[in-house]
């Protein structure tokens, strides 16, 4: 009974106290999924456990008078059986789940391959490092072609390169619905691109490109946050990362470009 | 520290060494004193650890970089980190208890190795000097505990070196600790006494022991390594020189992952011997808690590229680290099943050192499951380097590790001084560390959910409330330290005298006088043979076997 109540009251917990930010890629809900999922198996553990040592410490407590000692308890094997293969089995359920999830967001394809769809394909001898992304997936159902950035880190900022258009700009700009490809590296220290509304980070390393796909989703502004310890200003190793309508995106793109050939 | 009890029995080979206060500020090599010189030190690296942390909270209760300069800030939060690892937590967890206790529970007068126990100790005070000192003379390192290349090569040099410097002198003091330990407890038992009936600390001690010595001199050898990258300019992790930065983390973390269990294991132990003597119960499930004390060992040293899933690493070994990570939670939930286990039923007197023992549980279980969702690379992707990483291991490490220290000197306090601390004091500081630590680090989960990264100066506006409330959580803390030192200062001398056995506990230290002789005891060491033999076997035997979940049953 008290049980039941306990899984009931987790699960609610679980699917309706939002501790996430807003929702603003392909990946992200799949992710707040995830964290649903988490969050409920979390709070029962969690009041299951703190409930029974509470409750253990009022009802067994010394009284006074009480002189003698408790139970002669040394142990008790089906018992001991049983809370092993019950974590075992919710790791168990987590692990694959959160496969599921991971295949879902793209993670185990081999993020050459889905680099192979871009138009700057990267020269299949670099060795690229993985990252985590939007996936053939989303590359297949929408049948478009994904959007190349060279994404340069250097302290304190981030530089975002179009090499269709060449524009470098200090705001990464990106079309709602159209896959993104991102070639990553850093001029010194290792930094991190972390955008928190996409779910999304991955560490820019010096000498070692690496890759980040996403689709966004939701038009809006963004902060992109630099989430590895990079020197003094590291708290300050900010930008924005512009989600717009494809129009606006296009306007956006016009303006900027430095490659006329390629407006037509 | 009351010592006139003690210069009753000593026999011949003490005698040359000092007595009275003396003997804490010397080359001892009496393992209790050591033991204690451990724990006074690390305590007074803790006020300083703990006077840093309020530094870098009161800097986070603006969103501005206004409290201190921005590379100060860095300084501080690296020395803040290195100074509550090394000369904190592990020295105390280990080198503390472990001198204290292991001698008494293996039957021995003194440790295997006693020179080299002194000598472990004496490393320390200047290790620690010298990290604090450079902060005044050149600049701290401020590259983080971590200390990833490129940016530790980058950042002033000489920092960074004594950095370096003073790791590898706690390293070292760390290994010769470890070895000392396996050796005392596989050699120096008593005879009759069998490995499956040592208390349970012996057994967290020698896991620990093996995580050390397996995983420090991987630490020992990247560090050099990195300070030929800083010194003699080569190029192992400078990737301007060809070098791999991602091979220093791999090496990194090859330490830094057992090191948490270098934290808390040994908490485990402690807890496994505080709550049987309080709530007059065995400790529950005895050979299974060793065998997942093994399990962690050894799941301990193929975890640690879960701390890398975002720099790069392949998708095979974000899924092995995942698993393997994943698991670590079977052995440690086994532990706490047994603890709740151990209450259940018991006679539970409610004292301060139960508080933060139950204090310690309701922490690391949030803990272990944040690092549960930690462990998971998809979840990991999006919170990693952020303020929710900063609450999970402060749970795990202060919620965890610190609890238990606290836990374990309201327990063994009357039997280092002979005379018992005072109780009120003792539960209104659970009560302030409880509520503080709590307010202080649950916020900060919603900070790194919603995109607050660590290591930062300066923050998004939106997240000001936030930080307010974790600061003032800091300030609770900071403050919840003064009954404490009030009362372990005052209670040295004016506390009730505890006599031998307060608690009337089993395990042998407890079987002589307070503070016990030299050589532990006047004549041959006790064999105890069932350190948790408490309870009322009789009665147990006739109405107990049916039902547990009702004692009613068995009052007498
Ligand atoms: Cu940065
Ligand atoms: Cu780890």
């Amino acid at each position: 009974m008290l049980g039941l109540a306990l899984v009931v009251g987790g699960l609610w917990i679980g699917q309706n106290v939002n501790l996430l930010p807003d929702s603003a890629s392909a990946n992200a809900p799949v992710y707040d999924e995830l964290f649903r999922v988490l969050f409920s198996i979390g709070t029962i553990l969690f009041l299951g456990i703190v409930g029974l040592v509470i409750y253990s410490l009022i009802r067994f407590r010394r009284r006074p008078g009480q002189s003698k000692d408790g139970l002669a308890l040394e142990g008790n094997l089906p018992l001991e059986i049983f809370w092993t293969a019950v974590p075992a089995v919710v790791v168990l359920f987590v692990g694959l789940y959160s496969y599921d999830i991971y295949d879902r967001m793209g993670g185990m394809q081999p993020l050459a391959q889905s680099a192979v769809h871009n138009h700057q394909a990267i020269e299949a001898k670099e060795r690229v490092w993985g990252g985590i992304g939007s996936g053939p997936i989303e590359l297949s159902k929408q049948a478009k072609s994904s959007l190349s950035v060279e994404v340069t880190a250097l302290q304190f900022a981030f530089l975002f390169h179009y090499p269709e258009g060449d524009i470098i700009s200090g705001e990464l700009h990106v079309p709602s619905g159209q896959p993104v490809s991102m070639r990553m590296e850093s001029k010194d220290v290792i930094h991190a691109f972390w955008v928190p509304e996409f779910r999304l980070k991955q560490d820019v390393i010096p000498g070692q490109p690496t890759i980040l796909n996403f689709t966004a989703t939701k038009p809006g502004r963004y902060p992109i946050v630099c989430a590895e310890l990079c020197g003094p200003y590291h708290g300050s190793m900010r930008s924005t990362v512009v989600v717009e309508a494809p129009d606006e995106y296009k306007r956006w793109f016009k303006e900027n470009s430095k490659d006329p050939i390629l407006e037509a | 520290m009351t010592t006139a009890s003690q210069q009753t029995h000593q026999s011949s080979s003490g005698s040359l060494q000092p007595k009275g206060w003396l003997k804490y500020f010397s080359f001892s090599l009496d393992h209790k004193v050591i033991g204690l010189q451990y724990l006074v030190c690390g305590f007074i690296f803790y006020l300083i650890g703990g006077s840093l942390a309020s530094a870098i909270r009161i800097e986070l209760s603006s969103p501005m970089s206004d409290f201190m300069a921005r590379d100060t800030y860095n300084q501080v939060l690296t020395l803040h980190g290195t100074i509550m690892i090394f000369l904190w937590i592990v020295p105390v967890v280990n080198g503390a208890f472990g001198n204290y206790l292991i001698p008494f529970y293996v039957g021995a007068r003194d440790m295997a190795f006693p020179r080299l126990n002194a000598v472990a100790f004496w490393l320390i005070p200047p290790a620690g000097l010298m990290l604090i000192t450079s902060y005044f003379i050149t600049g701290a390192a401020e590259s983080g505990w971590t200390a990833y290349p490129p940016l530790s090569i980058t950042t002033p040099a000489a920092g960074q070196i004594i950095w370096i410097l003073s790791v590898l002198l706690l390293g070292g003091s760390s290994i010769f600790g470890g070895i000392n330990f396996i050796a005392t407890i596989l050699k120096l038992r008593r005879p009759g006494l069998k490995l499956m009936q040592l208390p349970m600390y012996c057994w967290a001690m020698l896991g620990t022991s093996i995580l050390v010595v397996l995983s420090t001199p991987v630490l020992a050898g990247t560090l050099i390594l990195l300070s030929f990258d800083i010194v003699a300019h080569t190029g192992f992790f400078n990737p301007t020189l060809g070098g791999n930065v991602i091979v220093y983390q791999h090496l990194f973390w090859f330490y830094s992952h057992p090191a948490v269990y270098i934290m808390v294991l040994p908490a485990f132990g402690l807890v496994s011997e505080i709550l049987p003597v309080h709530c007059r119960k065995p400790l529950f499930g005895y050979s299974t808690m060793v065998y997942s004390i093994m399990a962690i060992v050894f799941l301990g040293l193929i975890v640690w590229a879960h701390h890398m899933f975002t720099s790069g690493t392949p998708p095979w070994m974000r899924l092995f680290f995942t698993i393997a990570t994943s698991f670590i939670a079977v052995p440690t939930g086994i532990k706490f099943f047994n603890w709740v286990a151990t209450l259940w039923g018991g006679r539970i007197s409610l004292n301060s050192a139960v508080l933060f023992s139950c204090g310690f549980i309701a922490n690391f279980v949030l803990g272990g499951i944040t690092g549960v969702a930690l462990a998971q690379v998809p979840f990991d992707i999006h919170v990693h380097d952020t303020y929710f990483v900063v609450a999970h291991f402060h749970y795990i490490v202060y919620g965890g590790s610190v609890f238990v220290i606290f836990s374990s000197i309201y327990h063994w306090y009357p039997k280092f001084t002979g005379r018992m601390l005072n109780e009120d004091l003792g539960r209104l500081h659970f009560l302030l560390t409880f509520l503080g630590f709590n307010l202080c680090f649950a916020p900060q989960h919603w900070l790194g959910l919603n995109g607050m990264p660590r290591r930062v100066a300066e923050y998004d506006p939106q997240f000001t409330f936030i930080n307010q409330l974790s600061s003032i959580g800091a300030l609770i803390m900071a403050l919840s330290t003064l009954p404490f030192l009030w009362n372990v200062i005052q209670s040295a001398f004016k506390g009730a005298i505890a006599g031998d056995n307060p608690w009337e506990a089993l395990t042998p230290e407890w079987l002589t006088t307070s503070p016990p002789p030299v050589e532990n005891w006047t004549g041959m060491a006790p064999l105890v043979k069932e350190p948790y033999g408490y309870g009322i076997k009789e009665e147990s035997i006739q109405i107990q076997s049916p039902d547990i979940s009702d004692p009613e049953n068995n009052k007498q």
